[in-house]
């Protein structure tokens, strides 16, 4: 089956030849109308649209943003907070990045939609440090924004005042954790807080009730104030509600990002018809479908089970290319959509050689601050490293398999699973690899392989 | 600290945007390392003063987040990305032509001194891999053919001055 | 079954075992009140929880209700209420009890946490242990026997980080050693108010610093290495002296001030080694300052008093005292005793008996310095309480003996015996010193010790077992850590002879034969015995005296019953 067609609602406009980043070019394409519009309803309401949308978060979670908002203690006299998660940084995902260059004021209508529903009067804009232009490509819309009464006091003539503040991140990965991104906005090192009691509803930004949303999910609560929770619930399939934007890289002809319907696309449909499958003369041999964290599919194995369509069970049995590209159907078979950062790797890749580059990437940024991921994750990449570049030993596999499985669920945050899971999953699904490779290590390399570690 | 009157400007602009100063402390690093280029070494004492805060705080601060440096670095910044989908299409070999071009080691200021160059984790643009931040510009798809080109590039803008 | 619970506390399940526990009680507390041993590293009873260690892993579940009629779900099986246990693992630090909570602490869960965590913790640990001084009080030792592997899989190399840093006069940092629990940070920050320390770097190299330019040389810096649960943080006084398992521990007071935190003295062979606070919630939680911890060096000091003298010569205790009861019977009615703030209250009773059978005035020296606002209080004397409570003085003394200068000055005081104080320190001026005859009781040599009739040494503190009072009126004992020096002589003997030699009754020295005369003589004490007196001390009823200025300001768990302006006015 042909591959659907893209539909494209948060990135309508990325790339279009003419469309600039300034604030006439978005009015003229009909910015802030939905703003205007929301300002005159009732701020219930429109919690009230966005439960009903089923619109989940676009960070890596998936976590419902009805619900999220939901659990905002709105009883505590304490100011409220909202923080744009732009700390866009899980390897594989660059998405946010073309909203914030492209399309600026798309993220701030969503977001002072998004205040004015949850009656915050201040919210800020994380965005990682290495995106400099993005940073002043956020201050330049604001202030045209502030200028056009979009942003600030007394919004188009209403008594609801709203300041969007933009803050540079400094290269820490972990700062897309949402604590670890509060802790750094208060100005400290990003250690993320124990939860309980520290759930950013409750006790967040300065000890105060505080809203994290990824940029592009803001974005999705634009359209869905425009078109109401019902008519977006209607894009996608039930539970995976909305579009989805697609981030592939690596061995594909045509990496880039794409945004279709939320599970309506399989993973082969992805990576054959939109990406133009591998590049010449090479096969697939595996792809991380989630972010770099995501637990790593292998081109060949079969997902088997039931699962529900409508009301009834049905068995499934698919391989790889089947796999319908939403959060369900990938957790089913035991990885997750995450941030929708697709990672292709063909056939020319070692896996040791690739599970090395993800581990000095984790060990990297691992906060340091609990023992089973500081410690674990570190070790984990000493010994890929090691088989790489030193002495690799059969028995390696089994142990980078042992420390991995003492991090998840024993951390303060979601970086243990995040930087224990590619290590599980390439040893489950390509074992044999990491026994064998003291033996590939003694064949030659072509004089053009590729580097990964 | 020597700081140019517009950085003073925007330190005390930056600090109202928080109800609480502290927050103001990665905005004033960035602000202090534009103007200066790296964070001299009274940086977190003179944070700490204007935010009012114990100066250890400033450099548990300054250390953690690697984007900043307590050392000059040569007159260009190249960032290469290390990370899977930038290796996985040559960013290692992106990485070493810089290094080879300018006859340095990673982190340290070429001999001219006109660029440090760093292999850093993902830049957030995996689908035009490999990936070179140049400053605070962005270069995508760069090959080791690019990768000489930016090369020379920067050396010639060296010869002109 | 489940005990009705009082409104304040909550029922919990741990191991098996219920029990009530104060709401806001912590598992690894409320386990601890079970005898069941969660094993931590970051948490501290006394500072902020931060989870981060991670080792205090445990299972927790809660009892099964039916979500839309909130009725229990029952267990066919056991007949008792499901429980709905949480499939990974929580800290026990930060998990709080809630009614109804069920802990297990020994499943195989928990047990894998554990050695996940431990081995973690080890992989980059130097094997130091041989020339480490937390060896014997190491938590991670102690935890390794239970749940370490007895081998290593770590075959990297380790992370190599600085050996020997001075933080500070009194602190050796090695961060190879270092957990990053934070601990010692938490303590400057949130304790001492001196925020100097932190984690510089990343990661599994982020390194414990104190920020260059600075020390840690505030007076509790010593409490990080108190606090430190392996040799990171080190006493560079007591770095190398001494293997921790050769020490005998006696319980004590430090005699600073009037604050009267609770210590522990170490000491081998009559050598005291170090002193470590001893935990009392009510009077220092776990600290004491660092001043207090040099005490002991007054016991092996060079001006150490070890012999009687009499005019100057060396002599013997009983001629001693036979002197004394001359110069009693001599100058009848004239004799003036000056008793200490710093002597025990069984001493200042005595010294009270003394000076009814001479029937001397009685004086008392004040020590005044700065409070801390933490553990050391403006009041430098360990027990002006005491001699309130005895009856030794019924006013605040003041820091010159101006009344007993008058006295002699007027020629009415010919006498004066003097329980460890300085009377010249204490204003009293040569021509007055050289007008009396002066029997001294000490410790250590003072200026006017030359022209004393009758010298008796006495014993320190770490000597002898007694009692202060502090600054609560909270009475507390503290027990003989090392035998007597040589020549010196237990006080409450001394005093007791001289009550003797003074015409006065047979006393008992024994401390606890003697407390059964306190008891019937002063009624504040009539239902304290010293063996039954609490670890944690016993509260005296101190409103006989709460009009009384008292010098000190707020401490840890002080304040002043009225403001301390107000009483200076008054």
């Amino acid at each position: 089956m042909p591959a659907p067609a893209q539909r494209r609602i948060i990135f309508q406009h990325i790339d279009e030849p003419g469309y600039t980043n300034d604030i006439g070019c978005y009015v003229r394409n009909g910015g802030y109308e939905v703003l205007k519009q929301a300002v005159t309803r009732k701020p219930e309401e429109l919690i009230d649209e966005v439960k009903k949308s089923g619109l989940r978060g676009r960070g890596g979670a998936g976590f419902p943003c009805g619900v999220k908002w939901g659990l905002v203690d709105r009883k505590s006299g304490k100011p409220i907070y909202l923080i744009v998660n732009a700390d866009e940084s899980e390897p594989g995902t660059f998405k946010d990045r073309y909203i914030m260059h492209q399309d600026p004021h798309q993220l701030i209508e969503g977001t002072m939609i998004s205040c004015f529903a949850n009656n915050v009067r201040q919210a800020y804009i994380y965005i990682r440090g290495e995106m400099p232009h993005g940073a002043r490509i956020l201050e330049k819309a604001i202030a045209e924004a502030r200028a056009a009464n979009f942003v600030g006091p007394n919004i188009l003539g209403t008594n609801y005042s709203c300041e969007i503040f933009v803050h540079r991140g400094a290269g820490a990965y972990i700062c897309g954790e949402e604590t670890g991104l509060i802790e750094s906005l208060e100005g400290k090192r990003a250690n993320p807080r124990i939860k309980p009691p520290y759930f950013p509803a409750v006790l967040g930004l300065y000890q105060c009730p505080t809203i994290v949303n990824n940029v592009e999910t803001l974005c999705h609560v634009k359209y869905i104030a425009q078109h109401g929770g019902a008519e977006y619930a209607k894009i996608g399939t039930p539970g995976n509600t909305g579009t989805r934007i697609f981030c592939v890289s690596g061995h594909v002809q045509r990496p880039g990002y794409y945004e279709f319907p939320a599970g309506t696309i399989t993973m082969g449909q992805l990576l054959n018809d939109v990406c133009g499958g591998p590049l010449p003369g090479r096969t697939f041999k595996a792809v991380i479908p989630g972010g770099s964290s995501a637990k790593i599919m292998r081109f060949g194995e079969r997902y088997k089970g039931k699962r529900k369509v409508g009301t009834e069970m049905v068995d499934y049995d698919w391989g790889v290319e089947d796999v319908p590209m939403d959060f369900d159907s990938l957790g089913m078979i035991g990885t997750m959509g995450g941030s929708g950062g697709v990672i292709v790797m063909d056939d020319t890749v070692n896996m040791v050689e690739a599970l090395a580059n993800i581990n000095a990437f984790y060990s990297h940024e691992s906060c340091g601050q609990c023992t089973p991921c500081r410690e674990g994750s570190l070790w984990m990449k000493k010994i890929s490293s090691r088989m790489v570049h030193g002495q690799a030993r059969p028995e390696d596999a089994a142990l980078l398999k042992s420390v991995a499985d003492q991090i998840p669920g024993r951390t303060i945050c979601a970086f243990g699973e995040a930087c224990s899971w590619p290590t599980q999953s390439f040893i489950a699904k390509f074992g044999d690899e990491f026994k064998q490779y003291s033996e590939t290590k003694k064949t030659a390399k072509p004089a053009d392989a590729v580097a990964l570690i | 600290m020597n700081l140019k009157a517009e950085t003073l400007s925007k330190i005390d602009e930056v600090i109202t945007h928080y109800p609480v100063k502290r927050s103001a402390t990665l905005p004033l690093l960035h602000l202090i390392q534009e103007d200066i280029g790296h964070l001299p070494a009274d940086t977190s004492e003179w944070v700490a003063a204007k935010l009012e805060l114990e100066p250890i705080n400033v450099l548990e601060v300054i250390t953690f987040y690697p984007m900043f440096r307590q050392k000059p670095i040569g007159r260009r910044h190249i960032k290469v990305c290390r990370t899977l989908s930038c290796a996985l299409v040559g960013g290692y070999k992106t990485c070493a032509t810089f290094e080879a071009e300018f006859k340095t080691h990673l982190g340290e200021v070429s001999p001219d001194g006109e660029v440090t160059v760093d292999f850093v984790e993902c830049l957030a643009s995996c689908g035009t891999a490999p990936v070179v931040l140049i400053d605070d510009e962005l270069h995508e798809k760069v090959d080791v053919a690019k990768a000489k080109q930016l090369s020379d590039q920067i050396k010639a803008e060296a010869k002109k001055r | 079954m489940i005990a009705t619970a009082k409104p304040d506390l909550v029922t919990v399940n741990i191991d098996g075992k219920e029990i009530a526990v104060p709401k806001g009680t912590n598992v690894i507390e409320a386990a601890r009140l079970v005898n069941v041993d969660v094993p931590h590293y970051c948490y501290h009873p006394k500072l902020t929880i931060v989870g981060n260690c991670r080792m205090c892993l445990i299972e927790m579940g809660m009892p099964a209700v039916d979500p839309a009629t909130k009725a229990p779900i029952m267990d066919p099986a056991t007949g008792k209420q499901k429980i709905n246990w949480i499939p990974r693992p929580q800290i026990g630090c930060g998990t709080n009890v809630s009614p109804g909570l069920h802990v297990r602490t020994t499943t195989p869960m928990v047990k894998d946490a554990r050695e996940g965590v431990m081995e973690f913790l080890l992989i980059n640990h130097p094997l130091d242990c041989p020339i480490c001084d937390q060896a014997g009080e190491c938590k991670l030792q102690e935890q390794a026997t239970g749940y370490g592997r007895g081998y290593s899989r770590f075959i990297e190399d380790k992370n190599v980080k600085p050996k020997r840093t001075q933080l500070g006069p009194r602190v050796t940092l090695d961060d190879e050693r270092c957990i990053l629990c934070s601990r010692c940070i938490r303590f400057s920050k949130e304790i001492a108010k001196d925020d100097v320390l932190g984690f510089v770097d990343r990661g599994s190299y982020s390194t414990l610093t104190c920020f260059p330019g600075k020390k840690l040389e505030n007076n509790y810096s010593l409490n990080t290495v108190d606090i430190c649960p392996v040799g990171a943080l080190t006493s560079t006084d007591f770095r190398f002296k001494m293997r921790v398992w050769f020490l005998k521990q006696t319980n004590a007071i430090d005699t600073e001030s009037s604050v009267g935190a609770n210590t522990v003295v170490w000491s081998r062979e009559g050598t005291i080694y170090r002193i470590t606070p001893r935990r009392n919630d009510e009077v220092n939680d776990t600290w004491m300052a660092d001043s207090g911890r040099v005490l002991f060096k007054a016991v092996q000091a060079p001006d150490r008093l070890s012999a009687v003298k009499i005019n100057g010569t060396d002599s013997a205790f009983d001629i001693a005292i036979n002197a004394a009861a001359e110069l009693f019977k001599a100058n009848a009615g004239a004799v003036a005793v000056v008793g200490s703030g710093r002597s025990t209250v069984e001493e200042q009773f005595l010294t009270k008996q003394l000076a009814t059978a001479l029937k001397a005035s009685t004086h008392l020296v004040s020590r005044v310095g700065e409070g801390d606002k933490l553990l050391v209080s403006a009041d430098r004397n360990p027990n002006v309480r005491g001699a309130l409570v005895t009856g030794l003085i019924s006013t605040l003394p003041g820091v010159k003996l101006v009344d007993l200068g008058a006295q002699i000055d007027a020629g009415k005081v010919k006498v004066v015996v003097t329980v460890g104080e300085d009377l010249a320190a204490a204003g009293l001026n040569a021509g007055q010193l050289a007008k009396i005859s002066l029997i001294v009781l000490g410790t250590h040599a003072k200026s006017m010790d030359g022209g004393a009739k009758v010298v008796i040494p006495t014993l320190t503190a770490f000597e002898k077992s007694g009692t202060f009072v502090n600054q609560q009126f909270r009475i507390q004992k503290f027990l003989k850590a090392v035998p007597p020096m040589a020549g010196a002589t237990d006080d409450l003997i001394v005093l007791a002879k001289l009550v003797g030699a003074a015409g006065g009754a047979t006393i008992p020295t024994e401390v606890n034969a003697l407390w059964k005369t306190i008891a019937a003589a002063v009624p504040a004490l009539a239902t304290t015995t010293f063996a039954n007196l609490p670890e944690t001390g016993q509260l005296l009823d101190a409103t006989p005296f709460s009009a009384l200025p008292f010098v000190e300001g707020e401490t840890l768990h002080y304040k002043p019953a009225q403001p301390v302006v107000a009483a200076a006015n008054a």
